[in-house]
């Protein structure tokens, strides 16, 4: 992992993982010490599929909590439902003790609630800096009149240049800031979509696959960013299929299947949770996603290992049509 | 043949009336699609209420020439959030639909007869000159030298106009490399992602909607300035001819739209004096006059389909950045 | 400013496509035009006088159809009237009998003519014509509304139908390619000017004539797709771009139409025939019957073709997910040229029916109808073959309809309004299904 791992804050040094998180049993829904997001009853259905059915869920304050379940669960639909993207056929949500329900995507981010995506937006016709500069918040030479006259936000936006570089240079991307974003690579797209985020001091910073299509080059780099982010206070909800990575860096598992919530719990106990081993992991509890997958190597039991593979290669595809639609049929 | 008239209405183009009206209103299609990514294909219908506005103000209600202009303005910026509300949050070809379809609108109900007695429907609109001639500062007499030799009254149409271009062009590239010039740009590129840093996506895309709206409008009374205003102008043609200037000059660029607008008039008032010419001195014997006044329009189609596809950037536009979003 | 009495020409483009019998009766609904002379440059006249007991009657209208001409006029404080018109042919002139004073109609003397407001009128060898109406006391010749619905229902159903073998084609062309085809309207006009040139120019009979003029229509379309359209998917030019490119392909091809065939209206072989009435208020010629007919033919079996053969099942795996039917072998590119093909066929069929329909054949008849037929592709749900025929034919009922309403020259304006009000609600159309965002 070479020289990418040596994060400027901590580097490399295992992190102690946050816990207490809940009160009371582990189970769906158990109510959080401190909980960021509170979502109840939050239903959304395409046509006859119900795409996400949550009954009660908290996120707890101050910690990195990994989003999982099989492709098809509902992650990126709930991920949508609470940034604003979509919207619910029924549910309340709030973060931070108000509510989020029908409250528009922008103003969601503006109350301090940022998201990446799981398909890179990075905006390639603008270069890495101007990238940058547009996640800062409050910004005066954003309103029409004001942006006519420069003297009123020349100073403002020295203050979110200089910002802007500070992150640029922590997530190694100084050097390319006068490039178009376009001539980036996937995984640098990746960590300015990360930085960009960070502009606006968020309070919760949502991830939907952060490394998904990353070089595994930049993996350990991109871990040990999202780690800084909950040093430095800020609390983390990802989607991730990556088994290995969410084990290394979650506080807390959410598993989905069938856009319900199954299971939640610390890492280590939820992968023996029988909830998620039916819904998700099938008979291979003990194997890595990421050594089915091929992705990693590992033990992996012979012939069922196969079976779980095709599968996966089966979800993969059949999902494939759901994202890529955008018309109808003829 | 008379090459001095011919070329002498070619330089006089470069100045003329329909070329400013032209610019102006590519400038106002440059702020919607190259810099806001908006689709939109119904400029036309800017420039119809612009000289509607403008003649409708003077005419029915006896208004000096000066709050016609601003009550064009004011019925455009109108004519956006009617438009934007329901449609701004459509697609890229949607959007293309949907401002086609309410140009058609605009120009359907200035022609019917059923507001006659103000649109003067089929006839259009003249006579309203008086009001903007008596503001002329210059006094009577004609100015310029060779091909640009006009009436004080002409000039003072060319002036107004070649006011109204440089302003518009200013404040474009004003605004354009503000905060607020990059959050549009951004949207261009991809609105969730900007969305999702905080910003009113729908908002932004209004004010824009808006801004280029008042350009259109401002280019529709250029456009009309001179002579009459004629509900024949305001077809679908008129907003692709516009984009052909548009795209010719470069969509994402501050003076691509003025230069965009000078070459299509000069090209066009070059042929449409040349070939008639070429067909009379029998250079171009299996054509007649009518079919060579034909041509040019065909020849305006064939550019546009090889710009698009060989050059997408325009003249001034710089190669990296196309404004194509696929 | 009072324009009573101005000399005026109005001379709509996108020209009310009412059937010539049907505009009798309905037009008395439609706005005033205030002045006594239209077409004035025209080189033909028809005119008349109003009067009752020797007095003129100011403000009556009259409408002047047929032959590709609608134009209304009023008369003047003399009772005079006139309307230019573009060619020696047969016109039909209907008197507005709601313009008339109460208890005032047009009177039939010899007691035969159910409809004495509706003469027809053919130009005389000096170029013009007289046409003067016997005006009393006596029963207004008035339609009831009921009447007026079920033929305008027939006849919106016709255009629909029509419509909707265009509809049908953009739809199928968008669901493979994505590309908003603009220069489909000249793919219709393409069809017509074809149908011109074998049925007039060549004299080869219309029923060896129409079918040519389909087969070179589709091999237009295999043109348009071997020589532009495959070669630009290849260079992978975006959704956008080649909607622009389609753009400045249709005004190309309007202007080759126009300078091949000028700017006048000219006529297909049997446009002129004569309707006859087939039950109640209903007028239908025999080619108005004939064009339902093919048009339902063509239509049905399309859906075999499109529900049942292999190429059909392959087009609509196409539209549903290119990359993934190309992933399970189907040679997209094939698909893409026979629906280009099949596209440009029924188009030409269409312009063919639409040169008959309206009638006339003229440079930019097909831009006259695009936005309408985008109307119907987008109300049904772009991409979706059978919603656009389904779009079809309620744009054409209710550009036909809303005409018992509003301003027949306003018509198109409804259809307009309800493209733009469904994408506001239901932006997927009819049949369409809701996209999933991320």
């Amino acid at each position: 992992m070479s020289s990418d791992a040596a994060a400027p804050a901590t580097g490399s040094v295992p992190r102690a993982k946050s816990t207490g998180l809940h009160k009371g049993d582990i189970r769906p829904g158990v109510p959080k010490v401190d909980p960021i997001v509170v979502a109840d009853g939050v239903k959304r259905t395409f046509g006859g599929l119900t795409a996400v059915d949550v009954e009660h869920l908290e996120i707890p304050r101050g910690a990195i909590t990994a989003l999982i379940g099989p492709n098809g669960a509902g992650k990126t639909t709930l991920f949508n439902l609470l940034t604003g993207f979509d919207k619910p056929d029924s549910g309340t949500w709030t973060f931070e003790g108000r509510s989020l329900a029908g409250v528009p995507a922008f103003k969601v981010s503006q109350r301090g609630q940022v998201r990446t995506f799981q398909l890179t937006k990075s905006l390639g016709l603008l270069t890495v800096l101007e990238n940058m500069k547009l996640g800062a918040k409050g910004q005066i030479g954003e309103s029409f009149w004001a942006g006519l006259f420069p003297f009123l936000w020349r100073k403002q936006e020295e203050e979110a240049e200089a910002k802007a570089l500070e992150l640029l240079t922590r997530f190694k991307l100084d050097a390319k800031k006068d490039d178009f974003a376009a001539s980036l690579s996937g995984g640098q797209r990746k960590l300015l979509e990360m930085a960009r985020a960070l502009m606006s001091d968020p309070t919760l910073v949502m991830l939907d696959e952060p490394m998904a299509g990353v070089n595994p080059a930049l993996t350990q780099s991109l871990l040990e960013h999202i780690l800084d982010l909950k040093e430095q206070g800020m609390t983390v909800l990802f989607v991730e299929h990556d088994m290995h990575m969410v084990r290394h860096i979650a506080d807390w598992v959410v598993v989905m299947a069938e856009g319900k919530v199954v299971a939640e719990g610390p890492p280590d106990t939820v992968m023996k949770d029988p909830a998620v081993i039916d819904a998700y992991l099938g008979a291979h509890q003990d194997v890595d996603l990421g050594v089915v997958t091929g992705r990693y190597e590992g033990e992996l039991p012979s012939g069922a290992g196969e079976e779980l593979a095709a599968e996966i290669e089966h979800e993969h595809e059949a999902d494939a049509p759901a994202q890529q639609k955008r018309k109808g049929r003829a | 043949m008379d090459w001095l008239t011919i070329f002498g209405n070619t330089a006089s183009s470069l100045i003329g009336p329909a070329t400013l009206g032209y610019a102006l209103a590519a400038i106002g299609l440059a702020v919607h699609f190259g810099f806001a990514g908006l689709l939109n294909m119904g400029i036309a219908a800017y420039m119809a209420i612009g000289a509607y506005g403008y003649a409708i103000s003077i005419l029915t209600f006896g208004l000096p020439w000066w709050v016609g202009v601003i009550i064009a303005m004011i019925a455009s910026v109108v004519f956006s959030l009617i438009l934007g509300i329901p449609t701004l949050r459509l697609r890229g070809d949607y959007l293309a639909i949907v401002t086609i379809a309410a140009a058609e609108i605009v120009r359907l109900l200035f022609l019917s007869t059923t507001f006659d007695e103000y649109t003067g429907s089929a006839d259009g609109l003249s006579g309203y000159h008086n009001s903007f001639r008596e503001s002329n500062p210059l006094p009577e007499g004609t100015y310029g030298f060779g091909p640009w030799e006009y009436t004080h009254n002409a000039w003072w149409v060319r002036i107004i106009g070649i006011l109204l271009v440089a302003l518009a062009v200013l404040i474009v590239w004003a605004i354009m490399r503000s905060p607020w010039g990059r959050v549009l740009r951004g949207i261009r590129e991809d609105e969730d992602a900007v969305r999702a840093l905080g910003k009113n996506v729908f908002s932004y895309k209004m004010q824009a909607l808006i801004l280029g709206g008042i350009f259109g409008s401002l280019g529709g009374i250029v456009y009309a300035l001179p002579s009459s205003v004629n509900p024949g102008v305001y077809v679908t043609s008129l907003t692709f001819f516009v984009w052909t200037a548009l795209l010719l000059g470069g969509a994402a660029t501050i003076f691509g739209p003025v230069l965009g607008a000078i070459i299509y008039w000069v090209v066009q008032t070059l042929l449409s004096n040349i070939l008639p010419a070429l067909v009379t001195a029998g250079v171009l014997p299996f054509m007649s006059t009518s079919q060579a006044q034909t041509l040019r329009f065909i020849l305006v189609g064939v550019a546009l389909m090889l710009l698009v596809i060989f050059r997408p950037q325009g003249i001034l536009g710089n190669k990296k950045e196309l404004t194509f979003v696929k | 400013m009072s324009s009573t009495n101005r000399v005026r020409a109005r001379r709509a483009r996108w020209r009310t496509a009412t059937l010539v019998a049907f505009v009798g009766a309905f037009m008395m609904l439609g706005t005033p035009a205030m002045a006594d002379e239209v077409g004035e440059d025209e080189p033909f006249k028809i005119s008349g006088n109003v009067k009752l007991d020797g007095e003129p009657l100011e403000n009556i209208r009259l409408t002047v159809t047929g032959n590709g001409v609608d134009e209304e006029v009023e008369t003047d404080a003399e009772g005079q009237w006139r309307v230019g018109v573009p060619e020696r042919a047969t016109y039909t002139v209907t008197l507005d009998e709601e313009t008339l004073p109460e208890g005032i109609a047009v009177v039939d003397e010899t007691g035969e003519d159910t409809t004495p407001n509706e003469k027809e009128v053919e130009i005389g060898p000096g170029g013009r014509v007289t046409m003067n109406f016997f005006i009393g006391e006596g029963e207004r010749n008035v339609t009831s509304f009921a009447d007026q619905l079920i033929s305008r229902t027939i006849t919106g159903i016709n255009f629909g139908l029509m419509l909707g073998l265009a509809a049908v084609g953009i739809s199928l062309v968008f669901g493979t390619t994505g590309l908003s085809n603009f220069a489909h309207a000249e793919m219709v006009t393409f069809g017509a000017v074809i149908a011109l040139l074998l049925g007039v120019t060549m004299s080869i009979p219309m029923w060896a004539a129409i079918p040519l003029t389909i087969i070179v229509s589709a091999g237009f379309g295999w043109l348009l797709d071997a020589g532009l359209w495959k070669p630009l998917r290849t260079r992978g030019l975006g959704v956008v771009q080649l909607m622009i490119v389609s753009i400045g392909l249709s005004l190309a091809l309007r202007y080759v139409f126009q300078y091949f065939i000028g700017g006048g209206t000219l006529q297909l072989p049997g446009a002129a025939t004569a309707k006859f009435t087939l039950f109640g208020a209903v007028q239908l010629s025999w080619i108005d019957i004939a064009s339902m007919g093919v048009s339902i033919a063509v239509i049905i079996g399309f859906a075999v073709w499109l529900l049942f053969s292999k190429i059909g099942k392959a087009t609509r795996a196409v539209s549903d997910n290119a990359s993934l039917a190309a992933a399970s072998g189907i040679d997209v590119d094939r698909v893409v040229r026979i629906v280009w093909i099949v596209a440009a066929a029924m188009a030409g069929l269409s312009g063919i029916l639409y040169a008959y329909y309206r009638p006339g054949i003229k440079w930019d008849m097909g831009a006259q109808i695009l936005l309408l037929v985008f109307a119907a592709v987008t109300l049904g749900g772009l991409g979706t073959a059978f919603g656009a025929l389904i779009g079809a034919i309620i744009v054409g009922v209710m550009v036909e309809i809303s005409g018992l309403w509003i301003p027949s020259d306003l018509k198109y304006v409804g259809a307009l309004g309800i493209l733009i009000l469904v994408l506001l609600f239901r932006p997927q159309g009819i049949l369409g299904r809701k996209e999933r965002i991320g």
